[in-house]
């Protein structure tokens, strides 16, 4: 259980992150409801957790901005005295075969994706340090894991977040904080939605478990990477995926 | 103020107040590693109010070159 902890969840205004934003609420965390593009559905999100009988704070924040993230740790710290479980959730797609990727398309899912990581863990690790504690929670995928046709950047992005989650894993173990990459595989979003009818069989066929996930498959694996349960689990990328990245 | 700095430094390093010096080096001496040193920093500047920017650190070898380190920020005490 979280009771008493408080956690930061980017992206959290649909889709995985607000499934984890909700699922860390049920378990008793006092949830940072962070978003960017629109705040009527953070503040649904918010509903949802308070009407669940939990407690939520919506905050507009871009990740991909250095300077905005530091003032978001900022807030957080001011407002709830510090954090305990941050949740690297928010990301776009710009998806197109190389040939046709532009230059744009590259630098905003690998700003938002991957350096946005970077911002937060860059602003809260000081907090975690002095409290020797923390769990840092990286949502890749398995684009990253595999690669996907037509998603270069995605999954250089996603790729990209489990070495950084390596590399700050290595960087805060002898202070007690854990950092973990979840990769979740096919899962029922917005995101996945707008595929065709042909495109979303062929992804099934490559999935041995047959079938795609939901939210919650994440959330709850997110749940468990945010408790004391996991708590000699560091480093690592725990594939959600049905056995897609076997 | 060697004898608060030696307080934040035997806490946060966590050796022995009467193993530290002027002369102690925080890496050979009192077996600091880097994120050892940040942690003291941030601790440091939280005591004293005053801020070590990360391309100063290199120059900080010893307990003594805090100190006047520190002396030249204007803190004396």
């Amino acid at each position: 259980m979280l009771e008493g902890r408080v956690a930061l969840v980017t992206g959290a205004g649909k889709g995985i992150g607000r499934a984890i934003a909700m699922e860390l609420a049920a378990q008793g965390a006092r949830v940072v409801v962070n978003y960017n593009g629109s705040e009527e559905k953070a503040l649904e999100t918010v509903r949802l957790i308070e009407e669940a009988g939990g407690e939520a704070w919506a905050v507009k924040c871009d990740v991909s901005d250095f300077d905005s993230c530091g003032e978001l740790a900022k807030k957080v710290t001011e407002k709830y005295g510090g954090l305990d479980i941050l949740v690297n959730n928010a990301g776009i797609t710009r998806d197109g075969l190389i040939m046709r990727m532009s230059e744009e398309d590259y630098d905003k899912v690998l700003d938002t994706n991957l350096k946005g990581a970077f911002n937060t863990i860059r602003h809260f690790s000081p907090g975690f340090l002095k409290r020797r504690s923390g769990k840092i929670i990286n949502i890749s995928s398995v684009s990253g894991v595999l690669g996907n046709a037509g998603q270069a950047n995605y999954s250089a992005s996603k790729a990209g977040l489990i070495g950084l989650t390596k590399s700050v894993a290595r960087e805060l173990a002898s202070r007690g904080i854990c950092v973990n990459a979840v990769a979740p595989g096919f899962i029922e979003t917005d995101m996945t939605k707008s595929m065709s009818d042909k495109a979303r069989e062929a992804v099934i066929d490559s999935i041995p478990m047959r079938r795609t996930g939901t939210v919650e498959d994440i959330a709850r694996t997110v749940a468990f990477l945010s408790d004391a349960a996991s708590d000699y689990i560091t480093g690592q990328v725990l594939c959600v995926d049905g056995g897609m990245a076997i | 103020m060697l004898e608060k700095l030696k307080e934040i430094i035997a806490e946060k390093l966590g050796v022995e107040i009467e193993d530290i010096s002027e002369e102690s080096r925080f890496k050979e001496d009192l077996k600091a590693d880097s994120l050892d040193l940040f942690e003291l920093v941030m601790a440091i500047e939280e005591e004293f109010g005053n801020s070590i920017p990360s391309e100063d650190l290199e120059k900080l070898v010893t307990v003594g070159d805090v100190i006047s380190y520190m002396k030249q920020q204007g803190i004396e005490e």
